[in-house]
């Protein structure tokens, strides 16, 4: 369990995050969104005890951070961004070292240590150096150390950035594993990346929540919630659809993508393209080769949450 | 404790020890004996070898203590160390000690100087004992200051200059030169306030075999400021 209480955090004049109230509780996976100097990782630092609030109060596991941080961190696995280590250590001694601190001895001890060795598949590497490990498994040997403790609340900062595909894959498939009984808090600006391991997301722009939603939610407040895109192989239907097709009352615009010879339908607010495009496919007998129900897009959402906050920042500042 | 651990394998982990032990064993060796003249003096104590290290200290504890803190900030790792369920306090101490070891380590190996004393005249070994003993908290002085100046920082040639500079402020307010020099505008009390701040004072004593609790509760309280300074410095700074 996590709650931040009106967390603020002041570089200077600049407000990095502005009075951030919220709770998240075991089992859910809470995406935190934001353009680059949001304040996500100010935030994460603050509930991981690395930086101290300016004003406002944290909770891990009922413990203050402020008041009791190392019974705070004791049930905390952290990942800061970056994934930063001790370079000159290799994989096995820097597991050591975490396991050491994080007290755990024993059979406890040997079992965990092998267990997150196993999931990160760290087995080849584990004599190795570590600065001298690819970006990936440094990646991989930073989440290890996150979890050696087996811990009840997740942090992570950004834990694909500047991962492949199939690593970034191996990654969320970690998360949405060790989801089931715990809390994990990541954060990103990869926006599929919500939608495939989040159960809620929150959007910060310049240090203030903008929106606190299931990824499902979030999308149904894009345009192009229940829009309908379609392909056709024919021109002369394309023209013909693209104008029967704007003539519909419940589509509010017909947008072309001519690189994909595509159309897509975007609904008025709370209706669907759907059963009106499908009839006219049907009247024309038309052979469509594509046709599909988009269910929202989250990089439109993001930018139009994320984008007007941002101009009217700007004109405050400018009015100071 | 599991920081010192870490910390102490560590230095032996990179070329950097063993570079250190070379030149500090080389340096003192040259100093003792051919600056100092141990062979030549006919006395059999450890004066010449002794009257060397505030300088070598000056020069080489700087390079120890350097990375202590710059290091971590430069790559990151401070993050990941302070978010490990371990007070400031256990961090700071830990690479303290360690680093103090480390220097202890370095300064045993000049045993060989001891051994030739001993092998050539009849030395007086308590007084001697009481020199390394002097020795090694005049290290850990300078390294507390190091580490303090190394917290400071996130680069290592501004730590080592900076903790050198320092180093060398404390070292020389018990120079006759530089006492001479304010006594003629200072009151006495000032002076001798000035004189019982230096490293130089308080290790003269020691090494001269008289071990007084109060050269041993100035460098005790020298190091409990330093670290204190640095817990402080890296509370304010740490995320920068």
């Amino acid at each position: 369990m996590i709650t931040t209480k009106n967390l603020s955090k002041r570089y200077g004049e600049k407000l990095a995050v502005n009075d951030l109230t919220f709770s998240v509780s075991p089992g859910e996976v809470l995406g935190f969104l934001g353009a680059n100097g949001a304040g996500k990782s100010t935030t994460m630092r603050m509930i991981a005890g690395f930086v101290a609030p300016s004003a406002g109060e944290v909770t891990v596991c009922g413990h203050d951070i402020e008041r009791a941080p190392v019974a705070a961190k004791s049930c905390m696995g952290y990942l800061p961004e970056g994934a930063p280590s001790y370079g000159e250590m290799t994989v096995g001694e820097f597991l050591d070292f975490v396991a050491d601190i994080r007290g755990l001895t024993g059979v406890r001890r040997r079992e965990r240590r092998g267990i997150v060795i196993e999931r990160l598949a760290l087995s080849p590497v584990i004599e190795q150096v570590i600065e001298t490990l690819s970006k990936g498994f440094r990646r991989r040997v930073g989440l290890a150390q996150a979890i050696i403790h087996d811990p009840q609340v997740l942090i992570l900062d950004e834990p694909t950035d500047g991962l492949d595909p199939n690593q970034k894959h191996e990654v969320r498939r970690l998360i949405n594993e060790l989801s089931r009984d715990k809390l994990v808090v990541v954060s990103t600006h990869i926006l599929e990346e919500v939608h495939e391991v989040c159960t809620r997301a929150i959007i910060i722009a310049d240090g203030r929540i903008v929106a606190d939603e299931t990824p499902s939610a979030l999308e149904s407040r894009s345009r192009y919630h229940h829009a309908v895109s379609l392909r056709f192989e024919r021109p002369e239907q394309l023209a013909e659809a693209r104008r029967e097709i704007a003539a519909l009352p419940e589509v509010s615009e017909v947008e072309y993508d001519e690189r994909e010879q595509r159309l897509t339908a975007v609904p008025r607010l709370g209706k669907n393209a759907l059963p009106g495009v499908s009839a006219i496919i049907v009247k024309h007998d038309w052979q469509v080769p594509e046709l599909h129900l988009e269910s929202g897009r989250l990089d439109e959402v993001f930018r139009s949450l994320t984008q007007p906050v941002r101009a009217t920042g700007n004109i405050e500042g400018t009015q100071t | 404790m599991v920081v010192f651990r870490r910390e102490l394998r560590s230095y032996f982990a990179t070329p950097l020890a063993y570079v250190f032990i070379v030149i500090f064993l080389v340096l003192a060796s040259v100093f003792t004996f051919q600056l100092g003249g141990l062979l030549e003096r006919g006395q059999a104590d450890l004066q010449p070898f002794f009257r060397w290290h505030p300088w070598l200290y000056l020069v080489l504890i700087p390079a120890i203590s350097m990375r202590l803190w710059a290091e971590e900030r430069n790559s990151g790792s401070i993050e990941l160390l302070m978010t490990l369920p371990i007070t400031l306090w256990q961090a700071v101490v830990g690479k303290f000690l360690a680093a103090w070891c480390f220097a202890g380590v370095a300064l045993l190996l000049t045993f060989p100087v001891w051994a030739t004393i001993n092998y050539l005249g009849k030395p007086d070994n308590g007084a001697i004992l009481a020199a390394y003993l002097g020795s090694f908290l005049m290290a850990g002085g300078f390294l507390s200051i190091g580490m303090c100046l190394s917290a400071a920082t996130r680069n290592q040639v501004i730590a080592f200059i900076t903790a050198a500079l320092v180093g060398f402020i404390f070292l020389l307010a018990g120079f006759p030169v530089v006492l001479d020099f304010v006594r003629g505008m200072l009151p006495q009390a000032l002076v001798d306030g000035i004189a019982s701040l230096s490293f130089f004072t308080h290790f003269e004593a020691i090494s001269r075999g008289v071990i007084d609790l109060r050269d041993l509760v100035y460098f005790a309280a020298v190091i409990g400021f330093w670290l204190t300074a640095t817990a402080l410095v890296l509370d304010m700074k740490k995320a920068e």
